[in-house]
C-alpha cells in the first residue's frame, strides 16, 4: 500500500483498530476488503481510478479474497455483477461521471431486480464543458433510478459507510443497490487519519450473507428472472405495479434500516455518524445552511466562527439523499426561520441546485412559510471554502428581513 | 492550524511529499490532512499540494490560500508561478536552490528562509533531480514542525517509484544537514 501504516497503542481509538493515513479512495477500498465481497468488476475512470487500483492490489496481494473482472466498459461491469449477484455473490464496483452514464441501462435494471450491489460513486461533474473534476452532477442525475444514495463527509466516514452499505443493501426489508458517494478530488484524494476496524469485528457486524434468496440463477431453484411484465392486458399491469411499489417500499424501509445499522456501527466501533440528517449547532439558531458531502467540514468551521461573532446560524447536513429523508428533515426545518441550501451540482429544470429543489417539497410539508434560497458551488473541482460559507451565511441571514431571491447564487462565479 | 503549500513540477513528488509529511505528523500525535492539486498528471508541469496540521481534528477539506509555509522543490518554478501568493506575513519559504540568499527572489512576506541545494544533492544520490524527500529534511531543519525521526519512519512505510528507501533516507538526512536557515528582518510596515 502506498500510504503509511502504524500501530498507535496510546491512541484514544477503540481497541484493536489500526490507525492509518489514507486517501478517500484507499479508505473505500479498505472498507470493501473488510466487507468481503465475492466478486468485483472494474473499469477505471478519473477520479475513481485509484480506488479500483487499490482494490485490484488488495486482491493481487492476497489481502482480499474476491474474483475481479477487468471488464471492457462500465456497461459490462454492472452486467457482470448482476450475474454474480443472481448467483448469490456479494458484489462491488465503483464509477463516476461518463462511466456512470455508460452504465445507465444495467443501472436501472439493478434496482428493478432488487440486487444488493454496492457501488461507490467518486462524484464527478457532468461533461460538457470538458472537465475531469469533482461535483455531484453524476450522482444527482441518477437520483430517480431507485438506488439508495448516501454521501460521505470525511475519509473515515467513507471507510465505515462502505462497509455499512453492504449490510443496508442486503437487509431483507431493503434489497436495493446502494451508492456510497464520495466527492471526487477533495475526498477521493484527500489524505487523512483513519481507524481501521478489525476483520473479526466486521465479520461479526456483517453476519451471514444472503444475497439471492428472492431472485436467482440457480439450477436447484429454477425461476423466471426479470420476466416480461406491463402492457395493458392480463396480469401485466398489476405485476408491474407490484414491482414498482415494492421498490418504493424498499426505499422507505431503508430509512429505518440505515438508522438501525448506523446505531449498531456506533455500538460496535465507537464511531457515530448521523444516518439521515445531521444537525450542527442548530439548537438556538434562527436560520440554517444546508450542505452535502465533503463541503460540510469547511461549513462547520464557518458556523463556529459565525456563532462566535453572534450570528444565530446552524447547519443541516444531508447524508442519505436517496430516499430523501423527509420526516427527519422536517424535524430540523421546524427549528428555523430561514434556510440557505448549498448544492455542488445544477438543477437545470428549476434553475437551482437539485438538493434545494428536493428540499422545497419538504418545506411545503412544513405547514408554514419559511424563506429559502439556493447556492451552487464547487462545480468541476472548484473549491468551497470557509470564506464562501460566510457569504452563504450572510445571504441567508438577510432572508429573515428581506424577500428571497429567485435566482440561485453561483458561489465560484468570480473566483 | 499550520498550513503548508508544496510547489513542484509533475514527477518531482510534491504530492507524495505532502502525504509522507502528513504521515510523520500523524505519528507525532498531530492531526494532518493533505490534498493534492487536481489536473492531468504530466511530468514537468507546475503542480501544488496542500497540507494542514493541528492539535485538533481538521474538518475543512479545501485548498490552502494563506499558507504559513511554502516548500518549493524546484529551483526554476518561481519564475513561472507566483509561489508567494497568500503567504502569511512572517511566513516561511523552504526553497530548493544552489544560489545564495542574495540571489533568491523572495517576497516581502517571507520571514524565514531555508535554502537547500536539493538538485545538486539529488543528482549525487539518485542520478535524477528527485527532490521531494530532500526537501522534507529541509522543512524539518527550517521549521522544527516535524522531527527527522518521524520523517524517517514515515519514509520506511512508503513505496518509492523512482528510487529505493535507503537512497531516500540518505536524501532526507542530507536535506536536513545541508539546509542553511536565514531569518529575514521584517521590514517596517508604513
Amino acid at each position: 500500500m502506498s500510504a503509511s501504516t502504524l500501530e498507535k497503542p496510546s491512541a484514544p481509538a477503540p481497541a484493536r483498530q489500526k490507525v492509518m493515513l489514507v486517501e478517500g479512495n484507499e479508505a473505500a477500498a479498505l472498507g470493501v476488503a473488510l466487507a468481503r465481497p465475492d466478486m468485483v468488476a472494474v473499469y477505471p475512470i478519473t477520479p475513481q481510478s485509484s480506488l479500483v487500483e487499490h482494490v485490484a492490489k488488495l486482491i493481487a496481494d492476497g489481502k482480499m479474497d474476491a474474483d475481479i473482472v477487468d471488464a471492457e466498459g462500465e456497461h459490462s461491469v454492472l452486467s457482470v455483477l448482476q450475474g454474480g449477484a443472481l448467483a448469490g455473490a456479494r458484489t462491488y464496483t465503483a464509477t463516476c461521471g461518463p462511466g456512470l452514464a455508460f452504465m445507465f441501462e444495467p443501472y436501472f435494471r439493478t434496482s428493478g431486480m432488487r440486487l444488493p450491489i454496492v457501488m461507490s460513486i467518486v462524484t464527478r461533474d457532468g461533461i460538457t464543458p470538458q472537465s475531469v473534476w469533482g461535483g455531484h452532477q453524476d450522482a444527482m442525475t441518477v437520483r430517480e433510478v431507485g438506488w439508495v444514495q448516501v454521501y460521505c463527509e470525511t475519509v473515515q466516514e467513507v471507510l465505515d459507510t462502505t462497509i455499512m452499505a453492504f449490510k443496508i443493501a442486503e437487509h431483507h426489508d431493503v434489497m436495493l443497490p446502494v451508492n456510497v458517494c464520495l466527492d471526487g478530488n477533495y475526498l477521493s484524494y484527500g489524505t487523512s487519519r483513519v481507524e481501521l476496524p478489525n476483520q473479526k469485528d466486521v465479520d461479526a457486524f456483517m453476519g451471514a450473507k444472503d444475497v439471492n434468496w428472492h431472485v436467482a440463477l440457480d439450477p436447484l431453484r429454477p425461476m423466471a428472472v426479470d420476466p416480461l411484465t406491463g402492457g395493458s392486458g392480463g396480469k401485466g399491469p398489476s405485476t408491474f405495479v407490484r414491482y414498482r411499489k415494492g421498490q418504493c417500499k424498499g426505499m422507505q424501509n431503508s430509512l429505518r434500516v440505515i438508522e438501525e445499522i448506523h446505531e449498531e456501527w456506533a455500538q460496535r466501533f465507537g464511531r457515530r455518524f448521523a444516518p439521515l440528517v445531521e444537525e450542527y449547532r442548530l439548537d438556538g439558531a434562527d436560520y440554517a445552511i444546508m450542505t452535502l458531502g465533503s463541503m460540510t467540514g469547511a461549513a462547520k468551521d464557518a458556523i463556529d466562527e459565525a456563532r462566535d461573532a453572534g450570528r444565530k446560524v446552524g447547519l443541516i447536513k444531508i447524508k442519505t439523499f436517496s430516499p430523501f429523508p423527509v420526516e427527519a428533515l422536517l424535524k430540523s426545518l421546524n427549528k428555523i426561520q430561514a434556510l440557505g441550501v448549498v448544492d455542488r451540482s445544477v438543477g437545470f429544470r428549476w434553475n437551482c441546485g437539485p438538493m434545494y429543489q428536493e428540499t422545497m417539497g419538504v418545506l411545503y410539508r412544513l405547514g408554514r412559510h419559511i424563506p429559502s434560497m439556493s447556492f451552487i458551488g464547487g462545480l468541476a473541482g472548484a473549491d468551497i471554502t470557509v470564506g464562501h460559507f460566510h457569504r452563504v451565511i450572510e445571504a441567508t441571514e438577510k432572508l429573515l428581513s428581506n424577500p428571497a431571491p429567485i435566482e440561485p447564487v453561483w458561489l465560484n462565479e468570480k473566483d | 492550524m499550520y498550513e503548508v503549500r508544496f510547489h513542484g513540477r509533475g514527477g518531482q513528488g510534491a504530492v507524495t511529499a505532502a502525504a509522507m509529511l502528513a504521515a510523520a505528523l500523524l505519528e507525532e500525535g498531530k492531526y494532518a490532512v493533505s490534498i493534492p492539486s487536481f489536473g492531468f498528471e504530466r511530468r514537468g508541469a507546475p503542480v501544488v499540494s496542500f497540507l494542514r496540521c493541528s492539535d485538533r481534528e481538521i474538518r475543512q477539506l479545501t485548498n490552502i490560500y494563506t499558507p504559513d509555509c511554502l516548500i518549493c522543490v524546484d529551483p526554476t518554478l518561481a519564475k513561472s508561478v507566483d509561489i508567494f501568493a497568500g503567504l502569511k506575513p512572517g511566513g516561511t519559504l523552504v526553497q530548493a536552490t544552489n544560489r545564495p540568499l542574495e540571489e533568491v527572489a523572495i517576497a516581502d512576506t517571507v520571514g524565514t528562509v531555508g535554502l537547500c541545494d536539493a538538485i545538486g544533492i539529488a543528482l549525487q544520490i539518485f542520478r535524477k533531480p528527485i527532490t521531494n524527500t530532500l526537501m522534507l529534511g529541509a522543512f524539518a531543519k527550517t521549521t522544527g514542525i516535524v522531527s527527522l525521526e518521524a520523517l524517517k519512519r514515515s519514509l520506511e512505510d512508503s513505496d518509492f517509484r523512482d528510487a529505493g528507501l535507503r537512497q531516500n533516507l540518505d536524501a532526507l538526512q542530507r536535506g536536513y544537514d545541508e539546509t542553511v536557515v536565514h531569518t529575514i528582518p521584517q521590514r517596517a510596515v508604513a
